[in-house]
């Protein structure tokens, strides 16, 4: 092949910069699964008795299921005994109360991600929640958010300080049976956060969320809960790393949210855990659900991804459009390279009225990688005038790379509308060489075309993620015009 | 100084041999044609010269402004002021032309030490050229020749090469595709760029394009070889007996692009 075609490739193999671990002294409980292993977690956490009974509930049921084999991804199968999890950084006490108390080597790990924990330095307006292997280890101005009556912080708290909201939300969209992972995710959760915006409170800075595997052979199971009562407005950032291990790692999660009327929920993801080296050896198997119930009438979620790591992603951010004229929306750019699979996309299931939904999903595979859109629009009979777009668009580097596109509509009145795109490209030598007869080096043609693909996806991106998405993907915006 | 010079060329693509010894030397402000039948080797000698990796050089060398031409990367040649119009011009998908262009420029004005144009003046510059080549302004907004015509591809390419201003412009086939309208608005964009400091090489299989882009030579490339040169007349006694008439017959080998 030609040295433009292997430039490409180089410039596709950037190495992963977040691989280092951090030196700090850990708690963790045995290997394995059972209802002791369960209670531990739940004492360990001083949880009431319902909540316990609701994780054993879960794990009784996820002992009834079967792991799903449904996606395009193969992996070697996964022994769930043979997996930690609960595994915290070792505090003082009962646990640190403020900044001050958090392990200096803990913010220190943080700052090398470039999360700004320390509140004074905080200059974008973004409120952090770090989550560190299982615990929640920092929450930044919280004392600001309190004022306006916004709940934010980690989920053991909120457990602690508002029983009635968590029950009262918690398993509402995502149910503990709903399938494989997040019934696991339901019984061993370890920590995760939990937002509350109230009655007609616009959140006044994105909220954050930032996680991190640090401990091997340890799975993180986070939970996150976000709920918008009417007419709240909140834009809640989540990002994650891990450091480089050979062995794999087990990243279960589970997102609900709920908007009720007139509110709107904007969940931007940039996900970036350890991948795998380029044999594909190690690396995070993301087996995530994400879903948000648009309750209320003209409610919104807007789900936004960037998805540039992981060994293997199982994903679908999914809406439930509940409300009459709700809108849900599915923004995603999914990068697989080396020997990456990815099988995500999304699920809008349209109930209500005159629902509104939106995908643009961007696939783009270099290397090894093979990249599947999975996507599900069912419009059920009740949501006449209902309207759906999807558009799916792949990109090809190279020639060992894969791209698959799997939609699924389903369509049960007929006062509804569906349309869908798709499109499969490649970057072509002629494309570059195109680029390269004008001046322009073949790593900024490569970054122009990848971002040309992708801007539909980054325009939806809160500024400060955008930028480190574009850095993510090699990219710069720098003199961008149109 | 001769701004170009190409000693006895050779190249190939996989083994087939498809320039066979090419000398030729341009000067500062003359314009070339290049004619001949299919497969003779006029494209390729194009690619070689911007650089093209499919395109080996077996042989001979290329000196450009006293430098090594063979040596240089393509985006290097594309910086000293070598500018290709495409034959074939590639569809970017995604990337405004605007975008395209103002980093292509910006990189070639870094390169020979000048200040990068901001967004305003190179606005200003992109509609002076505009008026130049009869462009629509909607073309700029649009993904680099995504959807465009054939005739617009063309355009697009001059109207490129007016912005970006070489010393070295090799038009490749521009006129095939075109109508006798969009030829016309093609050659006076090209004819409005002549001036002593750029030289020209224009590779076309047919004469009609040099009633618009009148040349100072005209070269019949036939085989791989230089088999004939003359000044302009020779284009027009091609026109009368056509290749067979200079005892050319079509190459059996076509080349690929």
């Amino acid at each position: 092949m030609s040295d433009s075609t292997n430039t490409i490739e180089t410039f596709a193999n950037q190495e992963y910069k977040w691989g280092f671990v951090t030196d700090i002294e850990s708690e963790s409980i045995p290997r394995g699964l059972s209802e002791d292993v369960i209670r531990l977690i739940s004492a360990k956490k001083q949880e009431p008795d319902w909540l316990l009974e609701w994780r054993l509930k879960a794990y009784r049921h996820w002992l009834t299921m079967t792991e799903p084999t449904w996606a395009n991804i193969h992996y070697p199968k996964i022994d769930y005994n043979d997996i930690i999890y609960y595994a915290a950084p070792k505090k003082k006490g009962d646990g640190p109360k403020s900044l001050d108390d958090v392990d200096p080597e803990l913010l220190k790990t943080y700052e090398k991600l470039g999360i700004p924990l320390q509140e004074r330095a905080i200059l974008a307006g973004v409120a952090v929640d770090a989550v560190f292997d299982s615990v929640s280890v920092a929450t930044t101005f919280k004392a600001k958010l309190a004022d306006m009556g916004i709940i934010f912080g980690s989920f053991s708290e909120a457990v602690r300080e508002h029983p009635d909201l968590v029950r009262k939300y918690l398993g509402s969209v995502v149910p503990t049976s709903d399938n494989f992972f997040a019934a696991l995710n339901s019984a061993v959760f370890s920590d995760g956060s939990f937002c509350y915006v109230p009655k007609g409170v616009r959140c006044p800075m994105e909220l954050s969320t930032y996680f991190r595997i640090n401990a091997k052979d340890t799975g993180q199971f986070e939970r996150t809960l976000i709920v918008a009562d009417e007419g709240a407005y909140v834009s809640y950032l989540e990002g994650c790393t891990a450091p480089m291990r050979d062995t794999n790692q087990l990243h279960a999660a589970v997102v609900e949210l709920v908007a009720l009327d007139n509110a709107q929920i904007k969940y931007s993801t940039v996900q970036n855990w350890y991948p795998g080296d380029k044999e594909g050896k190690g690396g995070i198997y993301n087996f995530v659900t994400k879903r948000g119930a648009c309750r209320g009438v003209n409610s919104k979620i807007s789900w936004t991804q960037v998805e540039t790591g992981s060994a293997i992603t199982w994903k679908y951010p999914s809406c439930l459009l509940i409300g009459d004229n709700s809108v849900g929306e599915f923004y995603s750019v999914a990068l697989t390279n080396n020997w990456q699979q990815a099988d995500t996309g999304t699920k809008m299931i349209h109930i209500g009225k005159n629902t509104t939904s939106t995908i643009v999903s961007k696939g783009i595979s270099a290397g090894h990688g093979q990249n599947t859109y999975r996507g599900g629009v069912k419009i059920l009979k009740s949501a006449t005038g209902a309207r759906n777009y999807s558009q799916c668009d792949s990109l090809l580097l190279g020639d060992k790379c894969g791209a698959h596109t799997f939609p699924y509509l389903e369509v049960k009145n007929t006062s509804s509308q569906v349309e869908h795109e798709a499109s499969t490209s490649k970057i072509g030598e002629d494309q570059i060489f195109y680029c390269r007869q004008r001046g322009i080096s073949t790593e900024d043609a490569v970054s122009m075309i990848v971002h040309g693909f992708c801007k539909e996806v980054f325009r939806e991106l809160p500024m400060e993620f955008a930028v480190e998405a574009q850095k993510l993907l090699g990219v710069s915006l720098e003199g961008s015009v149109g | 100084m001769a701004l170009l010079e190409i000693k006895d060329l050779h190249a190939k693509v996989g083994d087939r041999e498809i320039l066979k010894g090419i000398s030729l030397t341009i000067n500062p402000g003359e314009v070339h044609a290049i004619m001949g039948p299919n497969g003779s080797g006029k494209s390729t000698l194009a690619q070689v010269l911007a650089g093209r990796e499919l395109y080996v050089v077996t042989g001979g060398e290329v000196i450009y402004q006293g430098k090594d031409l063979l040596a240089m990367s393509p985006e290097d040649r594309a910086r000293e002021g070598i500018f290709l119009a495409f034959q074939y011009p590639v569809e970017i998908p995604g990337v405004s032309n605007m975008y395209f262009l103002k980093a292509a420029l910006n990189t070639i004005r870094k390169h020979q030490g000048q200040e990068e144009l901001d967004a305003i003046d190179f606005l200003n510059l992109v509609r002076e050229k505009m008026k130049l080549m009869e462009m629509d302004q909607a073309l700029l907004n649009r993904p680099v020749n995504t959807g465009f015509s054939g005739g617009e591809k063309k355009r697009n390419e001059i109207f490129q090469m007016a912005v970006l201003e070489p010393k070295l412009a090799i038009l490749d086939e521009t006129d095939s595709g075109l109508d006798i309208d969009a030829l016309r608005a093609v050659a006076g964009g090209v004819n409005a760029l002549r001036s002593p400091e750029r030289s020209m090489i224009v590779v076309t299989h047919y004469q009609r394009l040099l009633n618009y882009i009148v040349p100072d030579f005209v070269h019949v490339l036939s085989q791989g070889r230089i088999v004939k040169s003359g000044g302009k007349e020779l284009a027009l006694e091609l026109e009368e007996s056509g290749y067979a008439g200079l005892g050319i017959e079509d190459d059996e080998e076509v080349a690929t692009v």
